[in-house]
């Protein structure tokens, strides 16, 4: 069976570790044709291409799938869906924007977020914030799925595929772009990031939530924050880890002055190491912690940062 | 301007959610239900565009369970003008599919003619992050997901949404559909008299058959079990204590 996955795209590049972790989900499917769908995406095509399992990519290079706009998008993967039985993304906000927007186009469910796929038609995907797991079994002719990225690894390079150029479709002309706020950053990005250190409520402030910043950067981790601490105006919202933010499954997650609520859990339980520091002994975050420490972070978290030397 | 606003009665989000042994789902009897949080935030957010002259009427809708007609009153008691239930049995552990949901809320819209949905971006039960760009879809409109700002004039809407690299801010063609993120507003409560006010509002009820839609799923629940558990983690008592598991034992740094 065919697969459209669609790559993922920051502007015009590629969103090479989602896409390559969205591709081991997909491959499990049947033969994968990614489709780079943006402005000026040349590069990323070919780059997409050198995926290990994609076979084939369509290139759709054009202004107005520049900045991934849901409904010119979902069009072009309506008038390419017949071809295919999945239609394949990771769970970003991108693809989360575009892919149900296709589904209802097609007269289909949407699988959101799978964790697994059992076979062509059936898949684990997580609900209530991960505390139950369920498994699905589709009766729909196509199949619409994202993939949370965090259950997967990356497939590496194989043999380079043929890049297809494809024509753009009429755009339904009902939203257009104004602008994009975001801020350049040389941190790894909390979704692919080998460590990843957030901070709570408990930090107190922005300006104190640079402790935070010089831990992560002492272990060449991401920023991740709580709900409470982006909402305080610590942290920008893109850094939110949980039910609603990103959900991430670094080798090592420190929380630091984060208490633990479930919708934050559903972000980061599945860490391989989780390491706790809050003042209070009592907070369930120590429930799911393989290491805790019971301390004021304003002592604790400088001291870890010189003895991390 | 009309403005439609779909409300869902789920779990309360404070509620810890018990898996059934059998795997046959998660328990909802005699459990906490509220409104879906992100649903209230959409009701306030209809409430100021009222207040500001530019909502003419609120119109709050649920698909759902009878006992759904809870969250409409909520939605009534905080103000919204009138409520429309579409019932769909009485089993709180039948969810109706988003792609059936944005079906009738497709055909409410037909009816009413909103210039403006504006919803919750997911429901915390089933976490699927579908109906309203599903709606949007069916009704070939425009689309703002995730936004946490709003702002309408001029037949136009101008939403910030929130997305993985930071904010995204787009504009959008009446009428068109918004799901809003939690950093749009702080909902209000409803005051008393404002409670008892709503139990005069216009309450319409329905049946999806009297719409024409057919809700049977699309996807089958084979079953629901729990995620496996973390082991018990140990408390440290000193930052050196910490520096060396993770060297030594977890080598991680
Ligand atoms: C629908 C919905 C979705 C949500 N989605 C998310 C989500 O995606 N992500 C998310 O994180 N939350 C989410 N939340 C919010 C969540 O319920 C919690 O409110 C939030 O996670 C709390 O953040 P916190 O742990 O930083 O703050 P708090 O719960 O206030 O905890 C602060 C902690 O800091 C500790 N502390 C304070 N001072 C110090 C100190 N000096 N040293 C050490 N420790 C200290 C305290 O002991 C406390 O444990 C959501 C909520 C809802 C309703």
């Amino acid at each position: 069976m065919a697969v459209l996955l669609v790559a993922e795209l920051n502007g015009s590049s590629l969103a090479t570790d989602l896409t390559a972790k969205t591709i081991c989900a997909a491959r499990q499917l049947g033969s994968v044709t990614a489709l780079c769908a943006s402005e000026g995406c040349e590069e990323a095509a070919e780059e997409a291409g050198r995926l290990d399992g994609v076979d084939k990519v369509l290139v759709a290079s054009d202004g107005r799938y520049g900045h991934q706009l849901a409904e010119p998008t979902a069009e072009l993967i309506v008038a390419l869906s017949s071809e295919f039985e999945h239609i394949v993304g990771p769970a970003s906000t991108s693809a989360q924007n575009i892919l149900p927007r296709v589904a209802a186009l097609l007269d289909v469910m949407m699988i959101s977020d799978i964790t697994a796929v059992i076979d062509d038609n059936t898949f684990e995907r997580p609900i209530y914030a991960g505390n139950a797991i369920q498994t699905v079994q589709s009766i729909d002719h196509h199949k619409v799925i994202t993939v949370r990225t965090a259950s997967y690894d990356a497939v590496g390079e194989g043999t380079p595929a043929p890049v297809v150029a494809i024509e753009p479709v009429a755009d339904p002309g009902s939203s257009s772009w104004v602008e994009d706020r975001v801020a350049a950053s040389d941190r790894p990005e909390l979704t692919s990031a080998r460590a990843v250190v957030s901070g709570g409520r408990g930090v107190g402030s922005h300006d104190d939530f640079e402790l935070i910043e010089k831990l992560a950067d002492k272990l060449g981790a991401a920023v991740g924050a709580s709900r409470a601490a982006v909402d305080s105006g610590f942290a920008p919202n893109d850094w939110q880890v949980g039910q609603t933010g990103k959900v991430v499954a670094p080798d090592l997650y420190v929380a630091i002055g984060i208490s633990g609520a479930i919708q934050h859990l559903a972000g980061m339980k599945d860490s391989k190491i989780i390491v706790a520091i809050n003042k209070d002994g009592e907070a369930p975050i120590f429930q799911v912690a393989d290491y805790g420490l019971v301390a004021d972070l304003f002592t604790a978290v400088p001291e870890l940062i010189d003895k991390l030397d | 301007m009309k403005v439609l606003v779909p409300v869902k009665r789920v779990i309360d989000y404070n509620v810890k959610v018990r898996v059934r042994t059998d795997g046959s789902g998660v328990d909802l009897a005699n459990v906490k239900m509220s409104m879906n949080p992100f649903d209230e935030i959409a009701v306030e957010e209809a409430l100021r565009l009222r207040e500001s002259g530019i909502a003419s009427e609120i119109i709050a809708v649920s698909v759902g369970v009878r006992k759904a007609q809870l969250v409409l009153r909520t939605a009534l008691a905080m103000g919204a003008d009138r409520a429309i239930h579409i019932v769909t049995g009485d089993d709180p552990h039948v969810d109706v599919e988003p792609l059936a949901v944005a079906k009738i809320l497709h055909r409410i819209v037909q009816q009413e003619q909103p210039g403006l949905v504006l919803m919750g971006k997911q429901a915390i039960d089933n976490d699927l992050n579908a109906t309203g760009q599903m709606l949007a879809g069916l009704m070939a409109c425009g689309q703002a997901t995730f936004a946490s700002e709003l702002r309408v004039d001029d037949g136009q809407a101008t939403a910030t949404r929130e997305v993985d690299g930071g904010l995204q801010v787009v504009q959008l063609t009446l009428p068109c559909v918004v799901t809003v993120d939690l950093r749009m507003n702080e909902p209000r409560y409803p005051s008393l008299p404002n409670i008892r006010k709503a139990r005069r509002k216009p309450f319409a009820v329905h049946g999806p058959e009297d719409l024409g839609v057919d809700i049977s799923p699309r996807l089958n629940i084979l079953h629901t079990v729990e995620p496996p558990a973390r082991k018990a983690g140990e408390i440290l008592s000193t930052v050196d204590d910490l520096v060396a598991k993770l060297r030594d034992e977890a080598e991680v740094i």
